[in-house]
């Protein structure tokens, strides 16, 4: 029996606690504990975090995450530099899926600003976010075959991604870090290839897809290792402040997208797939869900797209100029040079904007104060969030279920500490 | 009827006043500021009061205002939601920068836990009855807090970067 | 055997060669041994662990260059490939994780942040990896394409078969560990 925690003790770094507590137990019952470091490098976190597990044989008693192995100070860069440069630190939060980081700090600055966008403009964003939406879906369902020991199905999609990438290259430039996007719409309008390997895209991937779920779905050696594992309710999951897929399959149907729409989400008619124990099962079927849903909202936007809008928004003291008329006309030249300086007319003023990233709520609250840098901003990252309640998910389980949810809840090193 | 931002504000003003104050709609949603010493009391209030039913705490973060006077140096702001109604709130507690202390709210919000030890790391500001607060993205050896203006974003000990040639010259760094 | 025309022969190295048998230098056998079959450790810390998956996928396969096998026990790997930022906070098990590998160990350093930092010129980000651990290869970019690091990878396999079989027991190498105080 485990005596509970004093707050001194949890104060300590986690061996040292739970050496007393094995100390303990040695002398009260007779059994020997023992700690296990699942250490920052291990080829089954996607990425740097650290957990010390008190475990009975291969029960899992007590832990305690350790996190900031990649803690870049994002926070503090973004204090220093104009707005701008501070997209591309944005890229590097949730890095599986950043064209949705970039298009959310563009929305949270046009609202600071007051800037409207055209319609073409905004279904274009929609169009890049979704794909990225699936992009990320991608890695996580693959990857969580990979960590029950299916290795087909990853090497098979990542070919898909690899189009999702040439599409991202038409479009900006880059394939992983995109840094998409300006002040007010795109930096140049798409041309015909992405447009055309778009549509490749939307006829080959959805077989694909499917053929990728029949592997998994109903696979009997799939679904025993993952139904049943790290479950989590409902109500403690609001109460940690999940959203995005995690909380979508432990049942509530809360999606930005549909609940406070924002770039002209409300035009398209989208299902959201919920799931109803919130264990690793649920959440590989949820985010399998959403990328069908995340195709059908963009076979809707390209049908829709609106013929007129151009890439940008009509705003010359955020948007950089076209060449020819900074070369010839006065004004153009004064704006081209302020808007390189970092000198935008910016006012004072706190906006706090949300998106529906590939994890859950990405939030973005900016502090102006007039001058060409941000005062504060700080990123609510869905991530960091719902990663506190890992230990007590996976309490009681044993360690090969620990593995399977440490990958279902998609924990991304970048976003959880940026 | 469902609610809306007028009906937030009368019901906080008349339960709370004087410690709560400066209401304020800033791009659709309502800001106001508590006092240090009633911020738990406010935001249970907005939790499990029946018609205000703040159910989400989206956001904790601090602020370090170095320019106000000396007992509104810190902030801490808190952003919740109610997703019945979709009404989002934001709460601000300014804190003297000799003394930067506030209630947790980790009974109400299980998931204000790591929040709460981030801001801890990044500006000092002690949550009182915090189930476990030290250091979660920084150090645990390092003494300074990061986030405060008057830290450098720079580690001033490299050697390899020369500073002239990012614009950085003494005055501007 | 096939018999398609496409397929391009390597030169065997110098030698002199008869009726089943080749002798050639016992350094050129090794090194060709040891460049052909570099097993990886992938130290993926970010946004460049990501370009690195891309890499090991069908598409570009790192299989074909002999890197087979993701080894993620560093006692069994040969080429320990650093991706990502390497915050100060995980310098300490960078170094425990180079100190574990058997020799002989190569070290690519992949990506911007892995080299110099990148774009995180902050008090907690690590100014390069090559301030705890020696390096061989330098892989820049932000993230570097799949290209590029397999091209790293082909320059240390460059690296690999012209290396001397006694370098590991030279003064130089001898006197690099030390400046870095590793035993």
């Amino acid at each position: 029996m485990l005596k509970k925690n004093t707050m001194s003790d949890l104060l300590l770094v986690p061996e040292k606690r739970f050496e007393k507590q094995i100390e303990e137990t040695r002398k009260n019952d007779g059994i020997e504990l023992s700690i296990l470091n699942l250490g920052p490098t291990h080829p089954a976190t996607h990425g740097i975090f650290q957990n010390i597990l008190l475990m009975d044989g291969e029960k899992i008693i007590d832990g305690e995450g350790t996190v900031g192995y990649i803690h870049r100070a994002f926070e503090k860069i973004a204090e220093n530099r104009p707005f701008y440069q501070v997209n591309v630190l944005t890229d590097r939060l949730n890095y599986c899926s950043s064209p949705i980081n970039n298009t959310g700090w563009w929305l949270t600055v046009e609202k600071a600003l007051g800037i409207e966008i055209p319609k073409r403009v905004q279904y274009m964003r929609v169009i890049i976010m979704e794909l990225a939406r699936i992009a990320d879906h991608i890695i996580c369902s693959s990857v969580m075959g990979v960590d029950t020991g299916a290795l087909t199905g990853f090497l098979y999609v990542m070919q898909y991604r690899e189009k999702i990438y040439e599409i991202y290259e038409e479009i900006c430039g880059a394939r992983l870090t995109t840094n998409m996007g300006r002040i007010g719409g795109f930096e140049r309008d798409w041309s015909e290839a992405a447009w055309r390997k778009l549509d490749e895209f939307l006829e080959e991937f959805p077989a694909v897809w499917k053929e990728f779920e029949d592997l998994l779905a109903r696979n009997r050696i799939f679904m025993d290792r993952t139904i049943g594992a790290g479950a989590i309710d409902a109500e403690r999951a609001i109460s940690y402040g999940f959203t995005g897929p995690n909380l979508r399959a432990a049942g509530v149907d809360y999606d930005i997208r549909v609940h406070s729409p924002y770039c002209s989400y409300e035009d398209f008619e989208f299902d959201i797939p919920v799931g109803q124990n919130g264990d690793c099962y649920d959440r590989f079927c949820v985010r399998n869900a959403e990328v069908w849903e995340s195709m059908k909202i963009i076979r809707q936007a390209l049908e829709k797209m609106p013929e007129e809008g151009g890439f940008h928004a009509d705003v010359p003291e955020y948007y950089l100029p076209p060449k020819e008329d900074v070369y010839n006309n006065m004004e153009a030249l004064i704006y081209h040079f302020k808007i390189v300086m970092g000198e935008i007319p910016v006012p004072n003023t706190e906006v706090y904007h949300a998106v529906e990233g590939g994890n859950g709520e990405l939030g973005f609250y900016l502090i102006t104060n007039g001058s060409r840098v941000p005062y504060r901003l700080h990123f609510r990252r869905p991530c960091f969030i719902y990663y506190q309640a890992f230990n007590e998910i996976v309490k009681g389980r044993s360690l090969s279920d620990a593995i399977i949810t440490l990958s279902s809840m998609n924990v991304i090193a970048g976003e959880l500490d940026a | 009827m469902s609610l809306t931002n007028e009906i937030v504000q009368q019901t906080l003003s008349q339960q709370f006043t004087p410690k709560v104050e400066n209401f304020h709609i800033e791009h659709d949603m309502l800001a106001f500021e508590v006092k240090q010493e009633a911020s738990f009391e406010v935001i249970q209030f907005l939790k499990e009061h029946t018609e205000m039913n703040f159910n989400f705490l989206t956001d904790v973060c601090g602020v370090h205002y170095p320019d106000y006077e000396q007992n509104r140096q810190f902030c801490v702001v808190y952003h919740l939601h109610n997703w019945m109604d979709n009404i989002r709130i934001r709460i601000k507690v300014f804190l003297p920068a000799n003394k930067p202390e506030i209630e947790s709210i980790v009974p109400l919000f299980a998931g204000a836990n790591w929040q709460e030890r981030e801001t801890y790391d990044f500006y000092g500001i002690v949550f009182k009855n915090h189930p476990q607060l030290k250091r979660i993205l920084n150090m645990d050896e390092m003494e300074s807090f990061p986030l405060r203006k008057e830290f450098p974003l720079e580690d001033q000990g490299r050697t390899d970067k020369d500073d002239r040639f990012f614009g950085r010259t003494g005055p501007n760094c | 055997m096939s018999n398609s025309s496409n397929i391009k022969h390597v030169a065997p190295p110098d030698g002199y060669s008869g009726e089943g048998f080749f002798a050639t230098k016992l350094s050129e056998v090794v090194g060709l041994a040891r460049a052909n079959s570099m097993w990886p450790l992938p130290f993926a810390t970010s946004c460049c662990g990501i370009e690195y998956m891309a890499t090991m996928a069908a598409t570009y396969d790192i299989g074909r260059f002999g890197s087979e096998r993701m080894s993620f026990s560093p006692r069994q790997a040969d080429m320990l490939l650093v991706m990502g930022t390497i915050a100060k906070k995980m310098a300490p098990i960078l170094r425990q994780v180079y100190e574990q590998m058997a020799e002989p160990r190569w070290v690519i350093a992949v990506g911007a942040c892995a080299s110099t930092g990148g774009v995180f010129d902050t008090y907690s980000v690590l100014q390069g990896i090559d301030k705890v651990i020696p390096v061989d290869v330098y892989v820049p970019g932000c993230p570097p394409r799949p290209e590029q690091i397999l091209d790293g990878i082909m320059e240390l396999q460059n690296i690999v078969k012209n290396e001397s079989v006694r370098r590991r027991s030279s003064d130089e190498y001898k006197d690099l560990l030390n400046s870095y105080n590793i035993k």
